[in-house]
């Protein structure tokens, strides 16, 4: 699924939402939402006021008019939020659905055997089918490849067009419905049935489906209902007052107070701003598995980061070539640029270039030496040529060592030290040889990430930890955590050392976040509060994890912090507003409703609105358009930049805060000479 | 406003800055058991009563501890009401209290209230007064003072739970805090001519050649803990303000102190356990400054006076010989400045004496006292009780605002989720709940029309302020409302069980819950709790959420009230 940005308010999704928002009136789906079911109690109390008014024949009608008008304007416009929200994931599933088309697979009726293979519809196959995929075809369903290697294009899924390897054992045996075998063939055991694969997970998890309401989510509800009740109290209350007082107040105008007062702002958009945020996850084209997942994100304390892929670029480079005493640099780096000439590793490419870029030595065309190629083995460990009666190694310090003095020559002390000195620096030395002779270093080094440590600054602003996993040895991973700003390492980490560490910090009362892609990481992803799964990992790793990186990125979890952060302060924001917003409403409406009774009460309409009537209605236009005007906030997010919680808490309570205390003064005030003007009230 | 009355508060500020630091630490080693020199009494005690003081109690054991322990004291004091006068220690044979008053009684005390609908020296017998009203003085301030301790501790364990015990909280703060800091009071109370016996009234000529009768009785012990432990249940009716209960302006300030003391050291008791001195300081502040907002407010109101006294030639002008302002029901020797004082601390803490009567105040003046309840009892509060309505405020504040950094919202290391949000707001809830219910019921029913002193605004607030005292168990009336009919000795009664049970209960099981969660390090990106910011934030959500809800009832009482008397209208 390719990442499609679409414009905020694009035209079918917002024809859709419109259909949708009326829908959405169903009093089973509103009392899903506590706030805005009063406010549909309200309008539908309205109307029935305004019905029977109308059925009595009188005729000033128009204000009680508006005011129904725009209480069920306030309901269809937290209604349109939800489904703006809801629309811009739906337009994403259909495209998702259109690659699920009728599929065909080869099932074979012995696994063993290509050809027992037989044509069934994909929606036939159950979990443990054995399936042929070959050049053309699309994986029928979710599986484990368990014969072949070929490559196939996974762009549905993951909107990368490079195509993947696919092959049995190992980690990369995971294949997935509806990508398409390029080359070669696969034998594939079918881990999901119909309706529980990957891609039906995620349709459902576009669609917002299968969403459940996060535990902040249910807690804010609870504040928000709690609110609605208080303010349900001092508005019902207010009637046996104000006749106390010598004027009873029309049910309208009672109506028009509560839900001026009541959170409707936040109740309106809470579950839009919960959505979007999923939908933020899918356009840096992660999976959410579930809302709690993103909100986690945004708790996260502590960071476990690979080193390989999200410190460090891939591979270590050779940077410098380190003679020995009497031997010319540029003949260590001939030697060393021979012995690597059939090496692909990225570690020997980057010695041949280095010869090549230092010293001018062009690479040499290898099939014209006649030369033989000794390639690295894990008994031996090192690699090299020999050719014309030349033997020319390069390899660890010890191996390098055992070959020399095999060859009836020592290591010269000068070598030693500088094999000392690299490794202290944290750098990997390749020390070459040739005969009984040792001619040099090449120091590799890894190397870290360009920005990289800015990024690990502003988290750490943020509060949270760093740490670097790497299976190097302590002082290489010192040197690299130094480098790259982490806070913490886990040197020579095995499986089990991961999982003691996040054991370890969640004892500490600390979220861990972390990404994973082998099967060996499963356990400790299913540990992580924050589990990142790489697409390109085992399904072991993918089941384990709550959320998944279709672009196998690791770099990506801090982004996936970022984003959960996002959505909790725009929940906070909305919240703070919506609050605050109640002081300029009631300073709207309260004076307005005892003008009658008591005309001192004047002296409290700070705005000067024009007229009892005029008041009301401004409060409650006010209140259903601020609704609509915070939408593209809601899906968007409010802009935040990392910084520590002091700094962004003091720069979201002006905006937010008192913002919200004044915007409403302004837009109340507004509201009133438009209405006056145009002689509505 | 005068320099002098501005001197007189400022040295009261002073104080309750000095003592805080100090009084915290000995409430600390009051609860954490460190005191031991009444040990052999406290063990005493446990044996007698047969309980293990080791043992560490569920919140609901806890809970249940507390209301079983206030639901029989209550009914002990209710039978002893009402067999008063076959009980010793009645000299002038009082007859028995009445069953709706006995119960209004009972209950108001139990629940640290300490509204009184009867004249203490015409209904009770000294046995009552010493036997019953003194032991609840104790008692019900030791409840306050255990739940507080109970939540203190959820937020600063983790222990699955378990909150304290609640019968070691109730006996080491009566017999480490409340008896002998009462028992120094008393003493300095009498020095200051506060009379102390159990003489028959005594009969005085006046200067006009009228016969008096001059009320005695061991007042001076009782008005110690009705200061100390919030109560603010007077020996007379007249309250504080009757000579023999607050005879000189160092009792005044004494009296004012003594309120202030525990629950101000409280917030550097909490600030300790929960290992966050910097926020305790931090709850002061909030504290303070809605403290220190009411005092210059009321203070500015009544020293202003009544412009329609002003407008018939009366001078309102403070100089040497003339006190200015709204000298009407207060006390010569208070004057303005203490007695503005006064009655901003009684209604802060949830105390309810008072020196002056606060429903002559001008309508501003009078809005104060009735808005410091309404926010909670929580400027300082009552003992205990201003603490834990603090801390949920504290815990709110951070659920609405605490997303705003980017996190889900945590108070002091402990994540609050919905199980948290549910008690916090029911303990939110109720108080309005209650407080509006009663008052709109009683507005428009004949029985609760029946006992209105005024009419106009002026009776809707002081319904508004009978029912927001009891239900904030702050027991300080603002007179005018004639409380002794079945009506309101039952609807008040009620409101003081309500405002005291329904809402210590939510916040025992905040505490419950707090302690189950673990304690998440604080680091850069948590919330901040100690900063100026916060403070402001907790003033503001302790507004928002408190004024707000009231802002329609007050509108149409003390509001509208003002504004008339601008125009030229009293009530």
């Amino acid at each position: 699924m390719a990442p499609v940005k679409r414009p905020l308010f694009d035209p079918p999704i917002v024809r859709r939402a419109v259909r949708d928002s009326l829908r959405k009136l169903d009093p089973r789906h509103m009392v899903r939402n506590p706030v805005m079911f009063v406010v549909l109690v309200g309008s539908v109390l309205t109307t029935l006021v305004l019905v029977r008014d109308v059925a009595e024949g009188r005729t000033a009608i128009g204000f009680t008019l508006q005011i129904a008008l725009w209480l069920w304007f306030t309901v269809v416009f937290a209604n349109f939020a939800e489904a703006m929200a809801e629309g811009r994931g739906k337009a994403q599933a259909d495209t998702l659905r259109r690659s699920r088309s009728q599929t065909l697979a080869k099932r074979l009726r012995d696994a063993g055997d290509r050809g027992s293979a037989q044509t069934v519809g994909a929606a036939e196959l159950r979990r443990g089918d054995v399936v042929l995929c070959e050049p053309g075809d699309l994986v029928p369903g979710d599986g484990e490849v368990i014969e072949g290697v070929a490559s196939v294009d996974e762009s549905a899924i993951t909107g990368e067009s490079a195509p993947v390897i696919r092959e049995s054992g190992g980690d990369r045996s995971a294949v997935t419905g509806g990508t398409r075998v390029l080359s070669d063939w696969l034998v594939v055991r079918i881990t999901a049935n119909p309706g529980e694969t990957f891609l039906d997970r995620m349709i459902g998890l576009v669609e917002g489906a299968k969403r459940q309401k996060t535990p902040n989510e249910i807690a804010l509800i609870i504040l928000l209902s709690g609110l609605t009740i208080v303010f349900l109290l001092a508005v019902v209350t207010l009637q046996p007052f104000a006749i106390y007082s010598g004027g009873a107040v029309s049910i309208p105008i009672l109506v028009a107070l509560l839900v001026c007062l009541i959170p409707t702002t936040i109740g309106g958009l809470l579950s839009a701003i919960g959505i979007a945020g999923m939908d933020r996850m899918i356009q840096h084209n992660v999976i959410a598995m579930s809302g709690r997942a993103v909100e986690a994100a945004g708790d996260v304390d502590t960071l476990l980061l690979d080193k390989t892929g999200t410190i460090t670029l891939g591979n270590r480079q050779a940077v410098a070539f380190i003679p020995g005493e009497g031997v010319a640099a540029p003949a260590l780096a001939d030697a060393a640029q021979l012995a690597s000439l059939a090496d692909e590793t990225p570690e020997g490419r980057s010695i041949v270039v280095l010869a090549k870029s230092g010293y001018g030595l062009r690479e040499r065309e290898i099939t014209g030496l006649g030369a033989s190629f000794i390639p690295f083995s894990a008994q031996t460990r090192l690699s090299g040529v020999n050719f014309d009666g030349r033997r020319i190694r390069k390899g660890a310090s010890d191996a390098i060592e055992a070959f020399v003095s095999e060859q009836g020559g020592s290591t010269p002390p000068g070598i030693r030290a500088s094999v000392e000195a690299i490794a202290r620096e944290g750098g990997t030395p390749l020390v070459v040889a040739e005969g009984a002779r040792a001619l040099g270093v090449i120091h590799l080094k890894d190397i870290v990430k360009g920005g990289i440590r800015e990024r690990f600054a502003e988290l750490r602003r943020m509060g949270i930890k760093t740490v670097m996993i790497t299976g190097d040895n302590p002082l290489t991973a010192a040197a690299v955590a130094a480098e790259a700003g982490v806070d913490d390492f886990l040197a020579q980490a095995r499986p089990e050392d991961k999982m003691a560490l996040i054991k370890r910090e969640q004892a500490g009362g600390r979220l861990v976040a972390m990404t994973g892609d082998g099967t060996n990481d499963a356990p400790a992803l299913a540990q992580a509060d924050v589990a990142v799964a790489m697409n390109t990992g085992t399904q072991a790793a993918k089941e384990a994890g709550n959320l998944i990186d279709l672009d196998s990125n690791p770099t990506k979890l801090i982004e996936v912090v970022e984003i959960g952060k996002q959505l909790l302060i725009t929940r906070g924001a909305l919240t703070t507003f919506s609050i605050a917003n109640d002081v300029a409403k009631y300073f709207a409406i309260i004076p307005a409703m005892f003008l009658a009774t008591y005309p001192a009460l004047q002296a409290l309409n700070v705005m000067r609105l024009h007229s009892a009537q005029s008041a009301i209605l401004s409060a409650v236009v006010f209140n259903a358009l601020i609704i609509v005007a915070l939408i593209p906030l809601a899906l968007r997010g409010v802009r935040w930049r990392p910084a520590p919680a002091a700094v962004i808490l003091r720069r979201n309570l002006w905006l937010y805060g008192v913002g919200g205390i004044l915007i409403p003064f302004a837009g109340i005030k507004l509201l009133d000479v438009l209405i006056t003007f145009l002689h509505l009230a | 406003m005068t320099p002098n009355g501005w001197l007189q508060i400022l040295v009261f500020w002073a104080a309750v800055l000095l003592v805080t630091k100090p009084m915290g630490l000995y409430i600390l080693r009051v609860y954490d058991g460190s005191l031991r020199w009444l040990g052999p009494v406290e063990r005493a005690i446990y044996r007698w009563c047969g309980v293990d003081p080791a043992e560490d109690q569920h919140w609901t054991r806890y809970a249940a501890g507390l209301l079983v322990f206030s639901a029989a004291s209550m009914l002990a004091t209710y039978v002893a009401l009402r067999l008063q006068a076959h009980l010793p220690l009645n000299p002038f044979h009082r007859v028995a209290v009445t069953d709706r008053q006995a119960f209004e009684t009972a209950a108001s005390f139990t629940t640290n209230t300490n509204w009184q609908s009867y004249s203490g020296e015409t209904v009770m017998s000294y046995l009552s007064q010493m036997m019953q009203l003194a032991f609840h003085n104790f008692t019900s301030a030791a409840s306050g003072m255990a739940a507080a301790m109970a939540l203190a501790r959820g937020l600063s364990r983790r222990s699955a739970g378990r909150i304290g015990n609640v019968w070691t909280d109730l006996v080491r703060g009566t017999l480490y805090l409340f008896l002998p800091f009462s028992f120094v009071l008393a003493l300095l109370f009498v020095q200051q001519g506060v009379i102390q016996n159990f003489h028959p009234y005594v009969t005085a000529t006046t200067l006009e050649g009228a016969k008096q009768v001059l009320a005695m009785g061991p007042v001076a012990s009782q008005e110690a803990i009705k200061q100390l432990g919030t109560n603010g249940g007077g020996f007379f009716n007249a309250n504080a303000a009757h000579p023999f209960e607050n005879p000189t302006p160092w009792t005044n300030l004494l009296s004012m102190l003594a309120i202030f003391l525990v629950p101000a050291g409280l917030t550097y008791t909490f600030g300790r356990m929960v290992k966050n001195q910097k926020h305790g300081w931090a709850l002061w502040a909030a504290m303070f400054v809605l403290f220190a907002a009411g005092v210059t407010t009321a203070y500015w109101a009544e020293a202003r006076g009544n412009p329609i006294h002003a407008a018939r030639g009366v001078n309102v002008v403070a100089s040497a010989g003339n006190p200015g302002g709204n000298m009407e029901g207060k006390e010569v020797r208070f004057g303005i400045a203490n007695s503005a004082l006064y009655a901003t601390v009684t209604t802060d803490a949830s105390c309810g004496a008072v020196n002056a009567m606060h429903d002559s105040f001008t309508p501003l003046g009078g809005l104060v006292p009735l808005v410091n309840i309404q926010l909670g009892e929580l400027i300082f509060g009552g003992v205990g009780s201003g603490l834990y309505g603090m801390l949920v405020m504290a815990v709110l504040t951070v659920f609405i605002a605490g997303l705003m950094v980017g996190r889900t919202p945590e108070y002091l290391g402990k994540k609050i989720q919905s199980r948290e949000v549910r008690m916090a707001m029911l303990y939110v809830l109720i108080f309005p709940a209650v407080i509006l219910l009663f008052t709109a019921v009683s507005a428009v029913l004949p029985a609760g029309l029946k006992g209105l002193g005024n009419g106009g605004p002026h009776g809707l607030s002081e319904i508004l302020y009978a029912f927001t005292s009891v239900t904030g168990n702050n027991g300080s009336a603002f007179a005018g409302l004639t409380g002794t009919t079945y009506y309101y000795n039952t609807m008040l009664g009620l409101g003081t069980l309500f405002g005291r049970f329904a809402m210590m209960v939510p916040a025992l099981a905040l505490a419950g819950f707090l302690s189950e969660r673990r304690i998440v390090p604080a680091s850069a990106g948590t919330f901040p709790v100690t900063s100026p910011l916060f403070v402001a934030l907790l003033i503001g959500v302790i507004l928002i959420v408190g004024a707000l809800t009231f802002f329609p009832a007050l509108s149409l009482g003390p509001v509208v009230e003002h504004l008339l008397m601008g125009a030229g209208r009293l009530f």
